[in-house]
């Protein structure tokens, strides 16, 4: 091992672990934090940027607890933030099936199901909080799925042996965000909640090193703003579109997390993509978006593809023999709830050898005939009905009678601004929650639990390490007319009367494809290091292209949708080169990370844990620069590093 | 551009609604394109914008995100129906398999009082967010919950609250409605709250304060035509009108 590579720890990353035993951290933490005097909360002002799960339950909660929330979301109602597609559900260590959960094996799984590429103490913090917000959605009247008896029901999910999901239907997000919508609602009717819709959060404003207050550009009228607060939460969802296709939501993006990021908030481990091994596979060029079936179909869907190349017989004349349910037999333990990363890989090996199915032969089946056949038809349309109308709305086929046919989609991003415990970046005052940080889940989710995350970083965590800021500095006045306002906001401008001079050819949507593909095909379900440096290079290549070519219509001054993605998709450019490079500074496989030059010898991810046990954090140095590279390193104490096994 | 006709194309003449902004005079504009029948009506716009950047025309602002029925920012009314032709189906699930070649189609935004065009395609359904701010909620702050199985709930009621719940706000009811009036989608948060125990402590207060909401927002009255659950893609019944209508006579019975 040379000193270069050895993994150090960077003194920009004080991870704020608290000592002691594992199970009393938080509880200890949270005692020993200074608190804001209840009367004092009201001369604070709190910026919370984007209102789905994490946004909008911090803006409740903070704001019940007295505090100034200004919230800002760009969609025109904080209801239709992305959230509000989760189908599945969410975990919690409830252990009401009495099937030997608790919150050291939810804290256990998660830490497993990560590749053990996650900070424990923040693992388990959540695993507690995790049973909490079972309880406030309850009582906020979420309509939780309930057993005859009148209590809730639940589902397994990947990468666990228990029962732990909480469900409503297939609309779960749904669900979820209505409830936070609802208390978020009762704030703004009590004048807590000053709620900004139609608002981009277009840069972030650090006064003398910390930050005080975000620059917006009004989406209808094409003004921009300056909001100014004592702290600036950032909850803006995860950045799945730098592929292109993705089950995201289109609105999904990068902006405000990568404007930070410029602004000194330091991006890790971008490279951790999560690829959902369920969705419904692409059938043109002109498809804008991929649509996820819930990982719940794996309770009782099995995955198969013909046992020989090129069976081009229909599914339900293939005879049982000639079937291979490769999961099932690679993994007998899990089968098919194995974690999303090892179904994804599986289901690219299968087709990679020819057996794929369907009309791009980039498919595998997934069959319910044997589920309906032991529960009969009412009870899985029970369980999965809208997501059955779901995938023949879309795809023309009846999955009751025919198997569905999926393949993996880009799905969730684990990667983010780098926080510690207290869920701060490396911007005093600027907090990161939700799917826009890095911080639980490691190098791969597991199912259910980025609704739990949100949830407990907005209901359960910020609540109370805001303190840690609020109460722990001395924090200046600042007015709007401060000269880091105006340079920020002259930035933006600028940024924008660019992008409408280039006057180009190209179209924006027809570059993010190209980018999306790029980033796909070199940085997808399996990377290389030859692959990650060409990839490198031809998004350079783009990104100078769309500088040059790159055509925007229409005014500044009134809703200019084209604008908005521009905008966006100049970011994507910067961000997709310092994800690939992070793909390639990490030569190792983990989790949803798959270097093809690390592997077992059956195809498992090998991870590296003498070299690579360590977050990346990149620190920006000007969009032509190479980043700098900083490390936090792993600790694991409670939970033993071994490869992972589903067999 | 020229492209080879693959399988599954059909050209498409389409009637657009433009319109520059608020208050600005709106007119529909004919377009010919080539769509596929794999492509979902989203899609097809998209080509349709993608063509019009490219030869320096104005894209067609429309609202639309999640692409898979359930955010409800999709909101277009196609040939006089809201969402189209399908039965509980988003505007953005509606597939061109639908259509055949050759056919005419004809794309306009929400027209309802309460929702006033921003541009093009795109309206302000703020209104809808004003009655849920008056009382669509249970006032139980973080951290104050009892266990979640403290209270259990029968079934058959949650399933009820769930069918209720279900609404994606996108406003088809109100500009399905004659009188563009917004019963199904108050109804719908009242109903799930009614049928709910944790509802139970406000469910007086809550139906006068949204009922008064819903007018104060300028909607128009409920004269049972019912266009609105046929129009509704997430098939949200009228019972919840019946039962809103109920909860506000007693409320009113009680509280005033
Ligand atoms: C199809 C699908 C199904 C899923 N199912 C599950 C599931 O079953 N269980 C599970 O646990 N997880 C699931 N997930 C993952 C989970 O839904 C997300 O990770 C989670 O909802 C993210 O929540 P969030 O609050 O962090 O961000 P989001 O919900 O993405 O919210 C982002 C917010 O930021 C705002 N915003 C963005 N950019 C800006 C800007 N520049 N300025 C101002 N505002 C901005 C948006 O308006 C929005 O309000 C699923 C994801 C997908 C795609
Ligand atoms: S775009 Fe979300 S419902 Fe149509």
């Amino acid at each position: 091992m040379t000193i270069a590579d050895s993994p150090t720890q960077s003194a920009k990353l004080d991870s704020k672990v608290p000592g002691g035993p594992m199970e009393d951290r938080w509880t200890n933490y949270k005692f020993d934090l200074k608190l804001v005097n209840p009367a004092n909360r009201r001369k604070f002002d709190v910026i919370i940027v984007g209102t789905g799960l994490a946004g909008g339950s911090a803006a409740a909660t903070l704001a019940e607890m007295g505090y100034n929330v200004k919230a800002f979301c760009i969609h025109d109602s904080p209801r239709r933030a992305h959230s509000i597609a989760a189908q599945g559900g969410i975990n919690a260590a409830k252990n009401y099936k009495g099937d030997g959960d608790s919150v050291h094996r939810l804290f256990y799984d998660t830490v497993k199901g990560g590749d053990y590429r996650s900070r424990e103490s923040n693992v388990h913090r959540l695993a507690e909080v995790s049973v909490d917000i079972i309880d406030q959605c309850v009582a906020q009247g979420v309509p939780f799925a309930r057993e005859y008896g009148g209590l809730l029901d639940n589902r397994s999910f990947g990468g666990a042996q228990v029962s732990r999901t909480f469900y409503a239907r297939g609309q779960t997000g749904q669900q979820l965000l209505l409830g936070a919508y609802g208390a978020m609602n009762r704030q703004i009717h009590a004048g807590k909640i000053e709620m900004h819709t139609r608002q981009e959060m277009v840069d972030l404003v650090v006064v003398n090193g910390v930050a005080r207050g975000i620059i917006t550009r009004n989406l209808k009228t094409g003004e921009y703003e300056r909001h100014s607060a004592h702290t600036v939460l950032m909850c803006t969802g995860g950045y799945g579109n730098a592929f292109y296709l993705s089950t995201n939501a289109k609105n999904s993006n990068v902006t405000a997390a990568w404007r930070a990021h410029k602004r000194g908030a330091y991006f890790a481990n971008p490279c951790y993509t999560q690829i959902h091994p369920t969705c419904i596979p692409r059938s043109g060029d002109y498809q804008s978006k991929l649509t996820l079936m819930s990982e719940s179909l794996r309770n009782d869907g099995r995955v198969w593809v013909p046992l020989t190349k090129g069976d081009t017989r229909k599914a339900t004349e293939i005879p049982e023999a000639e079937r291979d349910y490769y999961l099932e037999r690679k993994y007998p333990s899990f089968g098919n709830l194995v974690p999303r990363d090892v179904a994804s890989r599986n289901a690219k090996t299968v087709c990679d050898e020819g057996r794929g199915v369907g009309p791009t032969g980039e498919a595998v089946y997934l069959d319910f005939a044997d589920a309906i056949k032991r529960d009969g038809r009412s009870t899985i349309e029970a369980r999965y009905g809208n997501l059955f109308e779901m995938y023949e709305r879309i795809t023309g086929d009846n999955p009751y009678e025919m198997p569905m046919r999926i393949y993996p989609a880009v799905h969730y991003t684990m990667g983010g601004l780098w926080v510690d415990y207290n869920l701060e970046s490396t911007i005093p005052g600027l907090f990161v929650l939700g799917e826009a940080n890095f911080s639980d889940h490691g190098a791969n989710r597991l199912g259910a639990s980025a609704l739990m995350q949100g949830l407990a970083d907005g209901y359960f965590v910020i609540p109370a390490t805001i303190a840690s800021h609020l109460a722990g500095r001395k924090l200046e006045e600042v007015t709007k007319d401060h000269p880091a306002f105006k340079e920020a906001e002259a930035s933006a401008r600028k940024r924008a009367d660019d992008l409408m001079a280039i006057k180009g050819t190209r179209s924006v949507e027809s570059m993010h494809r190209e980018l999306g593909n790029l980033v796909w095909n070199y940085c997808g379900m399996e990377r290389t290091a030859e692959g990650l440096k060409e990839g490198k290079r031809k998004i350079a290549d783009l990104r100078s292209q769309f500088w040059t070519d790159v055509r925007v219509i229409g005014d500044q001054n009134t809703i200019n949708q084209d604008l908005e993605k521009a905008g966006r998709v100049a970011d994507f450019m910067e961000f997709a080169e310092v994800m690939m490079h992070d793909a390639l500074v990490r030569d190792e496989s983990c989790g949803g990370h798959f270097r093809a030059e690390h592997q077992t010898e059956e195809g498992e991810a090998k991870r590296d844990d003498e070299h690579f046990s360590h977050v990346t954090a990149w620190e920006f140095n000007g969009p032509d620069a190479v980043p700098t590279e900083h490390r936090e390193q792993l600790t694991f104490e409670e939970v033993k590093l071994t490869t992972r096994s589903y067999k | 551009m020229i492209q080879k006709a693959k399988q599954g194309d059909m050209r498409i003449t389409l009637e657009v609604w433009r319109q520059a902004g608020p208050g600005a005079p709106g007119a529909f504009e004919t377009h010919e394109i080539t769509a596929n029948e794999h492509m979902s009506f989203l899609e097809m716009l998209d080509v349709l914008n993608q063509e019009l950047v490219e030869s320096g025309r104005e894209p067609f602002a429309f609202d639309h995100d999640c692409r898979e029925g359930i955010c409800g920012s999709c909101s277009l009314t196609i040939d006089g129906q809201p969402h189209g032709p399908r039965e509980r189906t988003t505007a953005c699930q509606l597939h061109m398999r639908t259509y055949r070649n050759g056919d005419r189609i004809k794309i306009e935004p929400w027209r309802a009082n309460a929702f006033p065009i921003v541009k093009d395609l795109i309206t302000d359904r703020s209104a809808f967010d004003k009655i849920q701010q008056a009382g669509g909620y249970v006032s139980v702050n973080t951290g104050a919950a009892p266990d979640a199985h403290a209270i259990p709930v029968a079934k058959e009621k949650a399933d009820l609250a769930f069918e209720a719940a279900a609404c994606i706000g996108c406003g088809a009811c109100v500009a399905a409605c004659p009188n563009a009036s917004a019963m199904l989608f108050t109804s719908a948060k009242v109903s799930q709250l009614t049928l709910l125990p944790q509802g139970e402590p406000e469910r007086e207060r809550r139906v006068l304060a949204m009922v008064d909401a819903m007018d104060d927002a300028g909607f128009g009255n409920c004269s049972n035509h019912y266009e609105c659950e046929a129009a509704c893609p997430k098939g949200i019944s009228v019972e919840n009108i019946a039962r809103m209508n109920r909860e506000y006579a007693r409320a009113t019975l009680i509280e005033r």
